[in-house]
């Protein structure tokens, strides 16, 4: 768990972060949304110490960060950006291997660590391990970028804006394979992002800053449904908020047991957004619902997209 | 109309490039001469032309000349790449020997003081013959390891002409054969001076770099002092570091301190070998990413783990080059030592000019631009393949 207690930063005149006080639970992803300039990248930066703050502390695990040297502390948070910054003249598995090598691990167990952490990302061992970063696409290379984070278990996984460099369809794909990852692996993760869409699909706890302060924290239904102020809204894209609020719930929600519908049918885990598009294309008032094993549940009503959720 | 020269069927020469060199080749065997020949070693000779000496077997240098010239008017081809190197590397060996040969039948019926020299015709041609060679090299496309075999081929070729005495009857060689000690003396010097010039000028020179790479503040009085250097003459800055050189070899009698010899032009040569060095070190280390930079402490690198582990093998191309044209220019400044008694090649080009004697001027020149070719290739095969960012 990471406690920020009255964090301030400052460049020359310009309060990057200020006074800022947050919790982040473990186990959970939080996003830092905000603006280009809102300080969520400085914000992110103090927790490994990559920046230093002028005033305030930062606890992590119950101990301040700055008991012991940076390098330590670093070692022990996984960090992803942008830019991936691949070192180029080491193959991917070395480039992995970093932080267990700083650790002293031995050869064997880094070996098969690497290979673990492939598998997990979706890259072929046998094939990837010995190639160097040109030889990769970009979304393979932030794959990579991915599993140097993760090589040493680390307690808590830093990214600034880890997927913005990459085209729409391997930025969703990625998005999709952390959010498995982070649910198998149970990791804490506090992710910057300017993109509210991927705020929303990965963040399960929001903090939205402007100007170095936090405007407002929630879950994604809470900012969603109850914007603090007409600001917020405006960042949260208030003209297709209600489609974003119905992309946090889920088909199960409002399921009708029993009944039956005719047509093309959705899965229960599929999002009411997702629902809401079926509704409006195939012009109907009911859909019917199956399980995985296409077995049928159910049905919804287009009624019920209007129900508070429980 | 540009859109009109651009189209495939109005470029009538394929290879504007080699049309122009074989042009160039074709004119300066005709109209310079290729070989002189004079009564004695100290007067200015008669030119003779190629024609005089092409005879029998000979005439059949003329067969690469006529492929080369052909090759201009073919489209660039994998296969044609070979046989324009296989025809330039054929014409060069063979100007050398024709060049050879020619001149031990023009001193076997001479008199026995007349001297055969090498004619502008015949420099000119082989200087362009080889750069046929280096335009067509790369374009095969069979990578940097053939390329330097075939460089290989043609100097061992040229080496056997002049190991097997093919080449005995020229003035060149007739210098050699009466300064042989002197010679072997002066180019083991040569490399002498550049080799202990290069010691002190990493040694100063690297760290400098370094600091100047992590100060900018420090780099810009730093490489105006190193540019200022750069501008002395070196002859003038050979000649500024006698008077105190010699003033503090009086006063310190014991440590072989002396305005002349060695010592000062190490100190030049070092002085004008900082500045590549420094700005090599500056350059290599800031074209590493900024990107890389922040991963490698974000994941936890000491700074000089950073340093060791990711800056250094990432700037260590960019560094490599930098002594290799530092190498290389040493190789040439070095000459220049020989006026305050460092002795080295120079002092062979000095005698030469002095005595009017053309031929041993280029006795001290030519192995001066052998040793910064072999520095140059050397470097090249050192200096690990280039990647792609």
């Amino acid at each position: 768990m990471i406690d920020l207690r009255e964090v301030c930063k400052s460049f020359g005149a310009t309060r990057a972060v200020d006074g800022v006080s947050l919790r982040i639970e473990p186990g959970r992803i939080t996003a830092l949304i905000g603006a280009s300039g809102s300080g969520k990248s400085t914000l992110l930066r103090l927790i490994n110490r990559l920046v230093e703050c002028d005033s305030g502390q930062i606890l992590l695990d119950g101990q301040d960060i700055r008991a012991g040297p940076p390098e330590a502390l670093r070692r022990r948070i996984g960090y992803v950006i942008q830019s991936i910054g691949l070192f180029p003249h080491w193959t991917v598995a070395r480039n992995i291997a970093t932080v267990p090598v700083l650790l002293g691990w031995p050869a064997a167990q880094v070996a098969a660590r690497v290979d673990e952490l492939l598998t997990l990302l979706g890259l072929d061992p046998a094939s990837y391990r010995d190639r160097y970063p040109h030889q990769l696409s970009g979304g393979q290379q932030q794959r990579v970028g991915v599993a140097r984070a993760l090589a040493a278990r680390p307690t808590l996984l830093l990214m600034d804006e880890p997927f913005g460099a990459l085209d729409p369809l391997t930025r969703q794909t990625l998005q999709q394979e952390l959010a498995r990852i982070q649910q198998a692996l149970g990791s804490t993760i506090v992710l910057v992002t300017h993109d509210i869409d991927e705020a929303l699909r990965l963040g399960q706890r929001l903090v939205l800053l402007d100007h170095g302060r936090i405007v407002q924290a929630g879950t994604p239904a809470d900012l969603l449904a109850r914007p603090v102020s007409a600001q917020v809204g405006d960042f949260l894209g208030r003209a297709t908020l209600g489609a974003r609020l119905l992309g946090q719930r889920n088909v199960a929600e409002i399921l009708r047991r029993g009944e039956a519908a005719d047509g093309e049918a959705l899965r229960p885990d599929q999002t009411l957004q997702e629902a809401l598009a079926a509704f409006l294309t195939r012009r109907v008032e009911r859909l019917p619902v199956v399980d995985a094993q296409a077995a049928p549940l159910g049905a919804i009503r287009f009624i019920d997209l209007l129900r508070d959720p429980p | 109309m540009a859109s009109h020269a651009a189209l495939p069927h109005r470029r009538f020469v394929r290879q504007p490039v080699l049309a122009l060199l074989v042009t160039a080749l074709i004119a300066v065997l005709l109209g310079l001469p290729f070989l002189s020949v004079a009564p004695n070693r100290l007067v200015t000779g008669q030119g003779v032309p190629l024609a005089a000496v092409l005879e029998g077997a000979w005439w059949g240098l003329l067969a690469p000349v006529v492929l080369l010239a052909a090759a201009a008017w073919v489209p660039p081809q994998r296969a044609l790449h070979v046989t324009t190197t296989v025809a330039a590397v054929a014409l060069l060996v063979g100007l050398v020997a024709l060049a050879g040969a020619a001149a031990g039948q023009s001193s076997a019926q001479g008199p026995a003081l007349a001297r055969v020299s090498l004619g502008g015709g015949f420099w000119l041609a082989l200087l362009l013959a080889w750069a046929v060679v280096a335009d067509a090299l790369p374009r095969v496309g069979w990578g940097r390891w053939w390329q330097m075999a075939t460089h290989a081929l043609l100097l061992g070729a040229l080496a056997l002409l002049l190991a097997g005495g093919a080449l005995d009857a020229l003035s060149l060689l007739k210098e050699y054969a009466q300064r042989q000690d002197v010679f072997q003396a002066a180019l083991w010097r040569h490399l002498q001076i550049v080799g202990t010039t290069l010691v002190p000028a990493l040694l100063i020179g690297v760290p400098l770099g370094l600091a100047a790479a992590r100060r900018p503040r420090l780099a810009q009085p730093l490489f105006a002092v190193l540019n200022l250097i750069q501008t002395v003459p070196s002859i003038a800055l050979f000649g500024l570091l006698i008077a105190p050189l010699a003033r503090l070899g009086q006063a310190w009698p014991g440590w072989g301190l002396q305005g002349i010899g060695l010592l000062p032009a190490v100190i030049a040569l070092t002085l004008y070998a900082l500045l590549p060095i420094v700005h090599g070190v500056v350059s290599g280390l800031q074209q590493v990413p900024a990107t890389v930079i922040e991963a490698a402490t974000g994941m936890g690198m000491s700074p000089r783990q950073r340093f060791r582990q990711v800056e250094l093998p990432l700037a260590l191309p960019v560094l490599l080059s930098a002594l290799r044209l530092t190498t290389v220019q040493l190789v040439g400044l070095a000459v220049v030592a020989a006026l305050i008694g460092a002795g080295g090649l120079g002092a062979i080009i000095f005698q030469g000019l002095l005595s009017s004697a053309l031929d041993l001027v280029l006795l001290g020149v030519l192995p001066v631009v052998a040793l910064a070719l072999a520095a140059d290739a050397a470097f090249r095969l050192l200096t690990p393949a280039g990647r792609p960012p």
